[in-house]
């Protein structure tokens, strides 16, 4: 049963937060309200009036929209096509539409540009987009999954600016997050969920950030912060005068990395923060061996491995949790014991000379359950059925299980429950006091700073600040994502000598 | 203890029901097309029971079993060709070109040379599959090097390839006039393949090779590492990239061990039946692959059952004929099977999805449950 016994009423003009862990069944409440499932027992009821919903379609004519954590947009069509796009009906295609468009858009201070393609703006206006791409069709109920996750902490305050607008004029705002500070600064209810139960109703004023988190977890709650320094002075992965140039959507060359540089010592966890999409995708394939860098080497354990190819540096003990579990950590329809030997199928336990050795990485696979506490029933589901922290124990256990010298860990903890996030964070920096180097990619920036050992800001494909984790604050660091700071940043204000 | 005994019984209801799941869309797709075939017979004032009734009456009689079987060599192989390029997303539709051109040289070859036939039926076989590995490699080459879909590239290589055996298939070139047709030297009597006589007409022996290539295709994609990675790459190709597999020189090598087998495809008909390449060898067979991969799920097992209700529908079809049926009908059956199947497919997919995540939920409650149990008696 994935969701039980729930109760939540949201009521009119007001922005209802709901919060729980990955899996606790968040989304499945949210398919059953956008009429993606359907529920076996329970009711649903807007206005006083019961519905029940076959499908999304009869979830917007009741004036329900979904804006998805994922964009669900044309990269190659405007933002004005992109809100026609599936609802020619309502305004047509031409001049009705736009001047819809641009109502909507003024109405609820969205700001947004018809005319530009979607693949010319940036991240919050896409989602900007997505907004308003619901209100045209409708709706009177926005439910907003995961909003945040992919905006830094300025754009996050103009989303929240967006939201007030839409409440205030009367609509409805349900709000799905793991970011307790954001939702008790925005919403006006909130309602937690745990194993697929609704545990509490409060209201942000009564609580504190860390009750709200106790109740999500049921006990402790974790902090991404290391204490001790385990640094040493030996260097294990050495990255120099990386530059890589890829083709832009006008078609020109342009570097997307520019003379990139950083050596992480065993024991050292270095963090990169930057707004995504400034190059921290291609750094991470560069390191990997994923795309080839133009110029620049890279070195593990003294050896250079520049030239190598993805499955010699795994092989050589580079660990890697990709940004995209989905795409590019998991085969979703196998089952969870192959996707245990993705990338170390040249190793053992997983085979021998050219045969596989099924029965060891099975056995290997239920130690890996069991140590990283994975939830599944047994090894032979597949890792689709799998929640999304559960997907990542399973991938990190994956990882540590082949000694790694280093770790590429790009956002490690998105998308993950609370439980999964403080069980990595702790399992990281075990590994970093036994000597793991470990690359950081986070857009969450009080993960980077609590679990850094020194911090690099990047900006346009460049390092243009590094930061101490100690003294920096998740502001400080979100001006320099912007390209606002460059250089040391210290711990009081926005700095000064750029390089 | 209990949850524990419990828990092995649901894993064991996973295999189980991966073989429910397994059989239930060939099975959906079956039943549909009987029924829709049977619809098409009454709208055209036929009795489908009767049609039916003579399909297997017919098709169980013991020559038709040998037929059906000799028949089905062919089609296997063209299936398990196919097959390879499905497994990791590629679209091989030059199984047929592949096969010919293979054929025809390795008949040309065979015409050419006299040594004894423990030797020469080496030679021949070896010879196929390399010039069907060649033909399905400029595939290979293109897609990886330059992108462009094999799709295009090997329906392109049927017709080039086409032109080429009717450029050589030329008295003076490569072949001789023997009547109406013309055709390669026949190989000599010492290098036909043996036969499995029955108590009608005998089995091919080149069932041999059927057998075998189904077997080396289930090891190959489940007990390799190199299978592993093909598989990986037509799971999730970024995925696969990502985990270290080239997928460049995957693609490749699928493309090449597809070819070398799809050169397979014309020996049951080289070396046991016509002993040369002529203007009437059969053509067409690599198509009839694609349908038999698709109805057999590309399982090794599933495909030899495909072929062999191929072969069972092709026999049937003939003898409906002679009853007064329309022997189009059964081209109508396989057609629809073919759709039927693409949509059973993915209903029954869809559904095993939903099954297994619902499943996973009720486990994961479960557990979480007997924790909580433990908890309160602790």
């Amino acid at each position: 049963m994935a969701n039980h016994d729930i109760d939540i009423t949201v009521r009119k003009g007001t922005v209802h937060a709901l919060v729980g862990e990955n899996g606790a069944g968040k989304s499945t409440l949210m398919k059953i309200l956008y009429g993606m499932q359907k529920p076996d027992e329970g009711t649903i009821t807007i206005d006083g009036e019961q519905v029940s919903f076959a499908t999304p379609a009869d979830a917007i004519a009741r004036g329900i929209g979904m804006v998805h954590q994922h964009f669900m947009l044309a990269d190659n069509l405007t933002v004005a096509e992109n809100v026609v796009l599936g609802a020619e009906k309502l305004h047509g295609i031409g001049a009705g539409a736009r001047a819809r468009i641009k109502e909507i858009s003024d109405a609820y201070g969205l700001g947004v540009r018809p005319d530009l393609l979607v693949e010319e703006i940036g991240v919050a206006d896409r989602q900007r987009v997505e907004i308003l791409k619901v209100l045209y069709r409708g709706a009177r109920t926005l439910i907003l999954d995961e909003p945040t996750a992919v905006l830094v902490p300025q754009e996050v305050d103009a989303l929240f600016g967006n939201l007030r607008e839409l409440t205030a004029e009367g609509l409805t705002v349900i709000f799905i997050s793991h970011k307790l500070g954001e939702v008790l600064s925005v919403a006006d209810d909130i309602t937690v969920i745990r194993r697929g139960t609704t545990v509490a109703s409060v209201e942000p004023a009564g609580v504190t950030p860390k009750q709200l988190a106790e109740l999500m977890v049921g006990s402790e709650l974790p902090t991404p912060e290391t204490r001790e320094s385990t640094v040493t002075d030996r260097p294990v992965l050495t990255v120099s005068g990386l530059r890589l140039s890829g083709t832009d959507s006008d078609g020109v060359r342009r570097d997307v990395l520019a003379d990139v540089g950083f050596t992480i010592h065993a024991g050292e966890v270095l963090g990169i923060a930057g707004v995504e999409g400034n190059g921290q995708a291609e750094l991470v394939e560069a390191i990997m061996g994923i795309r080839t860098a133009d110029e620049g080497t890279v070195t593990l354990d003294g050896a250079d491995i520049t030239r190598h190819p993805t499955r010699r540096r795994r092989e050589d003990g580079i660990g890697y949790i990709p940004e995209d579990r989905h795409r590019h950590g998991l085969l979703l329809e196998a089952p969870l014991w192959e996707n245990r030997m993705l990338g170390h199928v040249t190793q053992r336990p997983n085979s021998k000379g050219p045969w596989l050795t099924a029965r060891d990485a099975r056995a290997d696979t239920e130690r890996i359950v069991r140590e990283y506490d994975v939830r599944t029933p047994g090894i032979d589901v597949t890792a689709r059925s799998l929640s999304g922290g559960n997907q990542q124990k399973l991938i990190f256990g994956r990882e540590m299980s082949h000694a790694p010298k280093v770790l590429i860990a790009a956002h490690p903890t998105r998308g993950v429950d609370v439980g999964a996030q403080s069980q990595i964070w702790d399992q990281i920096r075990a590994a970093r006091r036994e000597g793991l180097a470990v690359l950081l990619i986070s857009a969450d920036l009080d993960e980077l700073i609590g679990l850094s050992d020194s911090l690099r800001v990047m900006y346009r494909g460049r390092l243009v600040a590094d930061a101490d984790p100690a003294t920096i604050t998740p502001e400080e660091l979100g001006t320099a994502m912007t390209g606002a700071a460059t250089g040391h940043l210290a711990g009081d204000a926005a700095t000064e000598n750029p390089s | 203890m209990s949850a524990a005994s419990a828990v092995t019984a649901r894993i064991k209801n996973i295999d189980r029901e991966k073989i429910v799941l397994g059989v239930a869309a060939p099975l959906l797709a079956i039943v549909t097309a009987v029924v829709i075939t049977s619809l098409v017979m009454l709208a055209t004032g036929q009795n489908p029971f009767q049609a039916f009734s003579v399909m297997i009456d017919f098709g169980t009689k013991s020559d038709s079993q040998v037929w059906i079987i000799n028949k089905a060599i062919p089609y296997y192989l063209s299936a398990v060709a196919v097959a390879i390029g499905f497994r990791m997303n590629l679209f091989n539709i030059g199984v047929d070109g592949q096969y010919r051109v293979a054929a025809f040289f390795a008949a040309a070859v065979g015409g050419a040379l006299a040594l004894p036939g423990i030797v020469q039926i080496p030679v021949i076989i070896l010879t196929a599959m390399l010039v069907g590995a060649l033909w399905a490699g400029i595939a290979g080459y293109l897609k990886a090097t330059r992108g462009v879909s094999e799709v295009i590239t090997t329906i392109m290589l049927n017709f080039i390839g086409g032109s080429l055996i009717g450029y050589f298939l030329k008295e003076g070139r490569l072949a001789e006039r023997e009547g109406n047709l013309i055709h390669t030297k026949d190989i000599p009597d010492s290098s036909y393949f043996f036969e499995i006589p029955t108590s009608v007409q005998p089995i091919y022996g080149t069932i041999v090779i059927a057998v075998a290539v189904g077997i080396g295709y289930w090891f190959l994609l489940s007990r390799t590492r190199f299978g592993y990675d093909l598989r990986a790459v037509g799971a999730s190709e970024s995925a696969a990239e990502a985990s270290g597999v080239s997928v460049k020189r995957t693609v490749i090598t699928t493309m090449l061990l597809s070819g070398a087998v799809a050169g397979l495809v014309g020996m049951p008909t080289l070396l046991n039946i016509s002993g040369n390449y002529g203007n009437d060898f059969p053509t067409g067979i690599g198509f009839t692959g694609i349908a038999i991969a698709l109805l057999g799920r590309n399982s090794a097992i599933g495909m030899a059952f495909a072929a062999l209700l191929w072969g069972f529908l092709e026999r049937t079809g003939n003898q409906l004929e002679f009853e007064g049926y329309a022997q189009e009908i059964v081209g109508v059956m396989q057609g629809v099977i073919v759709l039927s199947v693409v949509v059973a497919y993915e209903l029954v997919r869809r559904w095993g999805i939903k099954r297994q995540q619902r499943f996973v939920g009720e486990q994961l409650a479960a557990q979480a449950q007997a924790r909580k149990d433990a908890e309160v008696t602790a």
